[in-house]
């Protein structure tokens, strides 16, 4: 099902060409409207009338997050205050939030790329929608919200948390479709195994997960325990919220609304554009929002692009599922790796589920990596050396794919923090 | 004879020893003998309890890593060279002993030592074709 043919499917020269007279009017307001996009691009000596194709996108400054704390709260919004008809907060680790104004048109326009999302997971008008995505300031619950009543499905408005009351709505009002993060669909999965309940009493058909980096292994694992497909969202505050990208059930990357956000790769390094198929940093660029335009956001998100007509016949850009972001990479001992691909390496042993903690350490100026993982039924033996030989098991796989060498600790069954919104998974504890 | 002994993955964090036993009592079971293997990182106890079955589930329940496991249960002469004259019987046969650990009852009387073996069939065999009296689960809880 596609929700918006239209769009989703236009042909690409008439897309470019959308996109071009999109990306000059949404420029000349930035520049008119928000002093401190036309402070930089005078800086930069560029003006509005200098896009003149779609490369010229590179001509413009980027955004970054801090930017826009710099703006704190309302100084990146581009129209009159009473304009703004909505505000969400981006949380951040450090500092002030990120502030986001939409205005109605904005509202409008997430609620369609939501609509688009839902619909590539399978969701119709005849779908119970089950919301566990945060409510409040966070954009993921009210961004499903918008996405399932534009479509006219039946919205279950249960946010993030209390499991046992999640799995009983679940059961007795027989949800299709469950929204949430990857981590917490997975931790009601377990609770309801733990409660006796199988796939057969439940009725969801599909899943569509996001707002954290999630693995292969990790979808299968949550298909196979709930026996539901399990489709990747992606999206983020600063640009609107979820809905930026959605996986469609050829699995084979993430459409993008590029009709909405126009997509570019850079390198990490240079921030030079680079071509398609490359692996880089995606930045997005916002072609219609009016409340508080986006130019070139860097997302920090590491992904690349692929064009081409999808098997599912639409014509919008895919990323590939974000493997890392550019701030989360970690510097071992010199070595740049993600903690996804830990955790692909991890997952790739049998028996281990896919609860992991990793922790850095510098106890005598050098790193030290640490894994921790649960045991399981199928890794625990009563015998001390075979849980010597699967600890070192795990050491010399995970050694084997990122090149590092780490210690392997096992701790008991469901000791490591199960989360309800974004997994915290990574503890760097050196004092850098 | 071959009885049922419940292994219990425990992390060397404080208290968790008592976690597990607590468990076990609150569920009313005794136990009836049990060992402790240590690492610096976690340990593995090992026990010998009426209705192991319940116990692995009490266990569970509670959140441990639980195994059930074979093992055998001999009595031995309390007397020196009681456990070397059943040792050297499955040295002779070529059985590996993987773990061992006893509990005497009264002195003087008999010992009653477990054996995690490798081939525990043929230790049986090797065992009581020595005269050597394995001990039933049901003899192991009346002690």
């Amino acid at each position: 099902m596609i929700w918006n043919k239209e769009a989703e499917c236009m042909a690409f020269e008439e897309r470019e060409s959308l996109q071009l007279e999109r990306l000059k009017t949404v420029v000349k307001k930035t520049y008119e409207n928000v002093p401190y996009y036309k402070k930089r691009f005078d800086e930069l000596k560029v003006k509005p009338e200098d896009i003149k194709t779609l490369k010229d996108i590179s001509k413009l400054p980027f955004t970054a997050k801090a930017d826009l704390r710099e703006g704190y709260p309302f100084g990146m919004f581009a129209v009159p205050f009473h304009e703004i008809v909505e505000i969400h907060t981006s949380s951040g680790t450090t500092g002030k939030p990120v502030v986001a104004g939409y205005t109605l048109k904005d509202i409008q326009v997430w609620g369609e790329v939501m609509a688009r999302a839902l619909t590539m997971v399978g969701a119709t008008k005849d779908d119970i929608i089950q919301n566990g995505y945060g409510y409040g300031m966070f954009t993921g619950g009210i961004g499903v919200h918008y996405g399932a009543q534009r479509i006219g499905a039946t919205v279950v408005p249960i946010s993030a948390g209390n499991t046992k009351r999640q799995l009983e709505i679940m059961l007795d009002f027989g949800s299709t479709i469950l929204t949430c993060t990857p981590s917490y669909a997975l931790h009601l999965a377990e609770v309801a195994v733990e409660q006796g309940i199988t796939s057969k009493d439940i009725k969801l058909k599909a899943g569509c997960f996001g707002a954290e980096v999630w693995t292969e292994k990790m979808r299968d694992a949550i298909e196979s325990k709930f026996n539901l497909v399990a489709l990747n969202i992606y999206g983020l505050t600063e640009l609107i919220g979820p809905g930026v990208a959605q996986e469609c059930e050829d699995k084979s990357g993430l459409h993008i609304s590029e009709d909405h956000f126009y997509p570019e790769i850079v390198s990490t390094d240079t921030l030079e554009p680079l071509p398609e198929g490359e692996k880089g940093e995606l930045v997005l660029t916002s072609l219609t929002r009016d409340g508080m335009p986006m130019i070139r956001f860097r997302t920090r998100d590491i992904t690349f692009l692929k064009r081409g007509v999808c098997k599912c016949g639409r014509t919008l850009v895919k990323i590939e599922r974000i493997t890392g972001r550019s701030d989360d990479m970690l510097k071992i001992r010199g070595v740049l790796i993600f903690p996804s691909q830990i955790e692909k390496a991890l997952l790739e042993i049998k028996g281990i589920e896919p609860h992991y903690q990793i922790i850095v350490t510098r106890p005598h100026h050098l790193d030290e990596l640490e894994v921790q993982v649960e045991t399981s039924k199928e890794i625990f033996s009563d015998e001390i050396r075979h849980i010597e030989t699967m600890k070192k098991k795990i050491e010399s796989h995970i050694e084997k794919s990122i090149g590092l060498r780490v210690k392997a600790t096992l701790v008991e069954p469901k000791t490591l923090p199960r989360s309800e919104g974004k997994a915290k998974r990574v503890f760097d504890k050196r004092e850098l | 004879m071959k009885i049922k002994q419940i292994s219990v993955f425990l992390e060397n964090k404080k208290g968790r020893l008592l976690e597990a036993t607590e468990a076990l009592a609150k569920a009313g079971i005794n136990i009836r003998a049990l060992s402790i293997a240590d690492t610096s990182e976690f340990g593995i106890l090992r026990l010998i309890v009426p209705e192991p079955e319940r116990a692995k589930e009490v266990l569970e329940t509670s959140n441990f890593s639980v195994r059930e496991t074979e093992v055998i249960a001999v009595g031995v002469p309390d007397r020196p060279g009681g456990l070397a004259s059943i040792l050297s019987i499955l040295n002779n046969a070529e059985i590996n002993v993987e773990y061992v650990y006893a509990f005497v009852q009264k002195s003087g009387e008999k010992a009653v030592v477990v054996l995690k073996i490798e081939d525990p069939a043929a230790g049986i065999k090797a065992l009581s074709e020595r005269g050597i009296i394995l001990l039933s689960s049901l003899d192991v809880l009346k002690l």
